[in-house]
């Protein structure tokens, strides 16, 4: 007997590949795709089921196919293309965390559910310590926007493990995503020919490379393997940080710092503009950054990522296409530079 | 923990020296000439071996102080400035191009040891003239907590102390000095500190730097320390709730004191405008001799004389684990150190000759 896994959220790229990923997993008998609106890429052999999960309409999916696997990952920052608007997304978010949970809570078939969450629960504020691990309580809980959704839906996931014990149930929480595909907040901004940054302020990020995340996903979704447990929290990160201004060079795009509260009338422009989610959670995390403490991934989820932030930034950036200032011919012009002096040629 | 607070200087300071300090050989040089730096030659040499970042220092060292060592023969060619040069410019290739590592707590080792300390090192040297005692109870490996007295209206205290671990330690430590939530609310000032190796002093920060094997310096007195009046000058505040010395024991990691002479003076801190102080959100608004009488004028230090004294270091790898929890046993070690680093600065007040001398 197979396992049957539902996936929500799939109308986007990382939902899709994920779909399609996990069907080749050997127990696994089916898959079905939900998402509120017709996936524009091909689910592999996967059902599709259009249904919005904040419709108790879900509970229904769920009963007649016998689901035994959830994999919630429709929570998102970000619209799916430029015309939803934040208060959709924030409904899908909350709303249709709240009907899934409460489908799943009602159809005894569910044994696993696996929620796709973000680092930003931890918020970023100055006065928190400088890694978070799982057990970190936020100084300052986010006011709004997606990191309070966030918060929102893990405090839902805890009240259905709460009530259903029998469920294992896994939050990962997931650094910034990039990847060549990845629709993160932070993959748009990084798209911006000239990054606008806060003055002063040189935060810490890191990034969880796109392979990583369908890999996790389907270490979390599966039996757990011998010595590991897959249900709990975890973070999800690479190792290591990078500084804005040191991912900008290599990117190769200029920056332009802005006094810190210019920048959320910049921000609010560049959003009515349509070029990018500037809210006010990206603003500080940009103004103070996020490092969180990856020990619980490897030693408990037995998780070793195949990219470090640097890693994934890298495979990100080469993805995109050069900037206005190719690292490349920078670094060129300085070798010129050291050929043309006496000492440079010496050397070589 | 939580109340050990240090605030590095102003802001203003490291950054306006960033954009000179792009040729990292030169400001070493002044290091090399000082007649203050007691560090073994053998140091430099060593570090010529493995870092390609430190050859020009080397070299000049090698050139200047010993041009006929064996080991540096090849180094000590003429034309030093076009090898500068080259180093500057490999250096900038370096920075230009992002690739350069930084810890996660942001410390850009490559950053603080080129520009950043260069920066610092004159005021260090030329200005402050700081002597240090005792380095050598800074163990040479393994973690260790250095918990040093607080003063001076502006964290100048803190940096110094960097620079003399940085310079003057056998085995070439870092400190990672603990500051203020304030410091890293304030544009560049964050910037700087965490470039600097510096972190948020709290509980969880310390001990996962104790936890790596790193040198943590601590200023448990905080605000009432730096911010005292003038006329309470080398006496010291009460020292937090102690948590150091828990978090210290957690770790099992010695607690180095330390005495910091001169800090006191540099800005003698007549009076505190209550008023300023709230409206700015700061903890408290300096009124000095100069301070804000005479504007910017008022933030240049007065050149005192420094001393900084390490004392011997308290072990407390020899309690149980519950002993992090026992508040008797942290009353007494946190008053052994404060103890310890108050009857250092009484001595070291009567060896002094005169504040500026």
């Amino acid at each position: 007997m197979g396992k049957v896994v539902l996936v929500t959220g799939v109308a986007r790229q990382l939902g899709g590949r994920f779909v399609r990923r996990v069907q080749r997993e050997p127990d696994v008998d089916r898959v079905i795709g939900v998402d509120a609106v017709p996936p524009g890429h091909h689910l592999g052999g996967a059902d599709f089921i259009r249904a919005d999960i904040r419709h108790p309409r879900i509970a229904r999916v769920l009963a007649e196919h016998g689901v035994d696997t959830v994999v919630h990952m429709d929570v998102n920052g970000t619209p799916l293309g430029k015309r939803g608007s934040r208060a959709t997304v924030k409904e899908t978010n909350v709303i249709g965390t709240m009907q899934l949970l409460g489908a799943c809570q009602k159809t005894p078939s569910v044994r696993r559910l696996v929620v796709k969450s973000s680092t930003n629960v931890y918020g970023s504020a100055p006065r928190d310590p400088a890694i978070f691990t799982e057990t970190t309580p936020p100084k300052s809980l986010p006011s709004g926007g997606f990191a309070k959704d966030v918060v929102e839906v893990e405090g839902y996931v805890r009240g259905f493990a709460r009530r259903r014990p029998d469920v294992a149930v896994c939050v990962l929480r997931f650094a910034n995503i990039l990847g060549p595909c990845a629709d993160s907040p932070l993959a748009e901004y990084f798209a911006l020919p000239v990054l606008p940054t806060v003055l002063g302020f040189d935060p810490r990020l890191q990034f969880a490379h796109e392979d990583d995340v369908i890999e996790v996903l389907r270490i979390a979704s599966g039996e757990p393997r011998r010595g590991t447990l897959n249900s709990g929290t975890f973070n999800v990160a690479g190792d290591g940080v990078l500084l804005l201004s040191q991912a900008a060079r290599r990117l190769g795009r200029p920056t332009l710092p802005f006094f810190l509260p210019t920048v959320t009338w910049v921000g609010s422009a560049l959003r009515s503009v349509g070029v990018t989610d500037f809210s006010p959670e990206q603003i500080r995390l940009l103004t103070h950054g996020r490092v969180v403490r990856t020990t619980q991934m490897r030693e408990t989820l037995g998780f070793d990522p195949r990219y470090t932030t640097a890693g994934a930034f890298e495979d990100y950036a080469r993805s995109r296409g050069p900037g206005l200032l190719p690292p490349e011919t920078l670094a060129r012009t300085v070798d010129r530079i050291a050929a043309a002096l006496p000492a440079g040629r010496g050397q070589k | 923990m939580a109340d050990a607070k240090v605030i590095p200087f102003g802001g203003e300071e490291p950054r306006s020296k960033r954009g000179k300090g792009k040729r990292p050989g030169r400001a070493r040089t002044s290091r090399m000439s000082s007649s203050l730096a007691p560090v073994p030659p053998q140091r430099y040499l060593d570090r010529a071996e493995d870092a390609r970042a430190a050859q020009a220092a080397s070299e000049e060292h090698a050139a200047a102080a010993e041009g006929a060592r064996g080991q540096a023969a090849e180094a000590a060619q003429p034309g030093g400035w076009d090898r500068k040069l080259a180093h500057g410019l490999s250096f900038l290739r370096r920075r230009i191009t992002g690739e350069y590592e930084v810890d996660e707590f942001g410390y850009d080792e490559e950053l603080t040891d080129q520009v950043l300390m260069s920066a610092l090192r004159p005021f260090y040297e030329k200005y402050f003239r700081v002597e240090v005692k005792g380095i050598e109870n800074i163990p040479d490996k393994g973690a260790a907590l250095v918990v040093a007295n607080h003063s001076g209206t502006l964290p100048v205290d803190g940096l110094m102390l960097q620079v003399a671990v940085h310079d003057h330690h056998p085995a070439d430590r870092h400190i990672r000095m603990l500051a203020a939530d304030l410091v890293f609310m304030l544009p560049g000032v964050n910037e700087v500190s965490r470039k600097l190796g510096h972190t948020l002093a709290c509980a969880e920060d310390a001990q996962q730097l104790l936890e790596r094997g790193e040198v943590v310096g601590v200023m448990p007195e905080g605000f009432k320390g730096i911010g005292k009046p003038f006329s309470e000058r080398y006496k010291l505040q009460r020292f937090g709730r102690g948590g150091f010395v828990s978090t210290a024991l957690r770790a099992g990691a010695p607690i180095v004191p330390c005495s910091i002479v001169g800090a006191e003076e540099i800005f003698p801190m007549l009076g505190n405008s209550r008023t300023m102080a709230r409206l700015l959100g700061i903890p408290y608004f300096p009124l000095t001799p100069s301070w804000p009488w005479l504007g910017p004028l008022g933030l240049v230090p007065l050149p005192t004389k420094w001393t900084i004294q390490f004392g011997e270091p308290i072990a407390t790898d020899g309690y149980p684990a519950e002993a992090a929890d026992d508040p008797m046993l942290m009353f007494n070690l946190t008053d052994q150190v404060r103890e310890t680093i108050q009857h250092t600065l009484y001595k070291l007040l009567v060896q002094r000759r005169s504040v500026f001398f």
